[in-house]
């Protein structure tokens, strides 16, 4: 599903933020990213998105080379992969359910099929209430959760999480966290960067640690590894 | 693209369009007045043609027939001047018809001329005209050429002077429209650019949940369609009233009566055609090339 292979990233600013990245991603896997702030967890992730391009190394993305993607099939790529951003990236001016139905508009699903399946996942989330309103006018949480719930409108076949319970109280992390399971279970590869000790040493899966842009540890079913 | 997909994006071209107020007035103000000066340019360009066909028409040639031809070599010299490819039409005068047209065309002082109507110093004459105005002095030159013509006159220097005038007034006044145009596709793209500042972000996001540029592209199609169609209702109605004003009411035209304004029927309403289907290219062009920039992502 994700293979990279001696990935180095600098940003414009000099910043190198990835120093050579060996990973393979297996369909159907549900991955833990974890590391100190500023690790490179964030970039990793739009790596896979071919938001941010690589200096050097290959990258295979759902059996697609990034690396001689053409400009004209980057947007198909990217809806095979949702990602829900840290920065949430919401369409200020639109209402929640018209963010989510944006997704769907785009790959020209029929207007009753975005009806149905809007409504389905903001169930999903829990704010069906709340689909008229627009992401200012919603508190941090309920922003993330309508992120989610964009990210995974159509159906993709990765689903990229950075950070999805950075602004949730504890109750309402787990909450997402079955979300993202059942999501797994459905057969689509999850990939989450947290800072959560509580949520990686309770739910046990695969753990990939970041420091200084290189990958430092790899367990399965590991644990967090950092002090809180 | 499917028609769902049709309907959204005039939706969404409509809804920026209402929704950056300040953009769409500045807009369709640009590409209003640049429409009343390419109307007005257009107006009188054209009517400026028309003006110089109808002298064009009046172009002949006169081939003065030798006094000393026989009726064979007359018939001869005509049968000739039809075989020139050239030739429009060709048209016997008599002398005495010549001399009557003269003492006319000269009024009062035509009386001065009627003492020859005993001994009628003129030669009967062919009037040809070209199928082609333009082609006048070459058919005039190859009849000068063939048997029992005396002369030929065909006023050159007023039909060179009519044609070379023709042709610049023509040429500046494209000149112009094309000048002005991109002046309003240069004003446009670049105030609705300060409005795509604010949306950057949007398009950023667009993109990155998949879409493609001709998906973003298209409600600004749509909306620089709003604005092109928008800035031209008023250069379109300045048109057609003062059109019908100018063909109806103003008089002086009458004074030359061999001077007509192009009807107002078709020709106001093509204008105003015209008017729309460049104010809609202008808007168009200008929308969808602000956006490029921002594509890249
Ligand atoms: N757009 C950018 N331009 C320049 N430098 C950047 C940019 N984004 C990130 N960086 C730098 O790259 C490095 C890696 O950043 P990244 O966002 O990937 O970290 P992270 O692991 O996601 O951190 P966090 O846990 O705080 O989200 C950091 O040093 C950061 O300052
Ligand atoms: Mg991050």
């Amino acid at each position: 599903m994700i293979d990279m292979q001696d990935i180095y990233m600098t940003y414009p600013n000099g910043v190198v933020a990835l120093n050579g990245i060996n990973v393979t991603i297996e369909q159907g896997e549900f991955v833990y990213i974890v590391g100190p702030s500023g690790a490179g967890k964030s970039t990793f992730s739009k790596m896979l998105l071919r938001e941010e391009v690589p200096d050097r190394g290959r990258i295979i993305v759902n059996n697609k080379d990034l690396s001689n993607l053409k400009m004209k099939e980057i947007p198909y790529l990217r809806r095979d992969v949702g990602m829900v951003y840290q920065d949430f990236r919401l369409l200020p001016r639109l209402t929640v359910y018209e963010n989510i139905s944006f997704a769907l508009e785009v790959i020209e699903e029929s207007p009753k099929s975005i009806r149905r399946r809007v409504m389905e996942v903001l169930d999903l989330v829990g704010l069906k209430n709340k689909a008229r309103f627009i992401p200012d006018e919603l508190s941090g949480g309920e922003q993330q959760r309508v992120a989610i719930a964009r990210a995974i409108a159509n159906r993709p076949q990765l689903l990229i999480a950075d950070e999805p319970t950075g602004n949730l109280d504890p109750e309402t992390s787990w909450e997402i966290m079955r979300i993202l399971e059942e999501i797994n279970n459905t057969g689509t590869t999850v990939i989450m960067a947290t800072h959560s000790r509580e949520i990686v040493n309770a739910i046990k899966k695969r753990v990939i640690a970041i420091e200084d842009g290189l990958i430092v540890r790899d367990e399965h079913r590991g644990e967090y590894g950092y002090e809180a | 693209m499917k028609l769902s997909t049709l309907k959204r994006h005039m939706k969404e071209g409509t809804r920026n369009t209402w929704r950056n107020s300040w953009m769409t007035i500045a807009s369709v103000g640009a590409v209003t007045t640049t429409l009343i000066l390419v109307g007005t340019f257009l107006i009188l360009m054209f009517n400026l043609n028309h003006v110089a066909e109808q002298l064009e028409e009046d172009v002949q040639i006169k081939t003065m027939i030798d006094l000393t031809a026989e009726q064979s070599e007359v018939n001869q010299l005509e049968e000739n001047i039809r075989s020139i490819d050239e030739v429009g039409t060709v048209e016997f005068r008599t002398k005495e018809e010549e001399l009557e047209s003269l003492i006319e065309s000269m009024g009062e002082q035509g009386e001065a001329w009627e003492m020859y109507q005993q001994s009628n110093p003129l030669n009967d004459v062919f009037v040809v005209k070209a199928a082609d105005p333009a082609n006048t002095a070459k058919v005039a030159n190859e009849i000068g050429t063939l048997n029992a013509v005396d002369k030929v006159e065909y006023g050159e220097d007023y039909v060179d002077r009519l044609f070379t005038f023709n042709d610049y007034a023509r040429n500046i006044g494209l000149i112009l429209i094309v000048a002005l145009i991109f002046t309003a596709i240069f004003l446009i793209s670049n105030t609705i650019k300060i409005t795509i500042m604010a949306r950057k972000k949007e398009i950023n996001i667009m993109k990155l949940v998949g879409a493609t540029n001709g998906f973003i592209r298209w409600p600004f199609f749509v909306e620089g369609l709003i604005l092109g169609v928008l800035g031209s209702i008023i250069p379109v109605a300045l048109t057609l009233f003062g059109y019908y004003y100018l063909t109806h009411n103003v008089v002086i035209f009458e004074q030359f009566s061999f001077v007509q304004l192009l009807p107002f029927t078709p020709f106001a309403w093509q204008v105003s055609g015209l008017i729309i289907g460049i104010g809609a290219a202008i808007g168009v062009w200008g929308s969808v090339m602000s956006v490029r920039k921002f594509l890249k992502v």
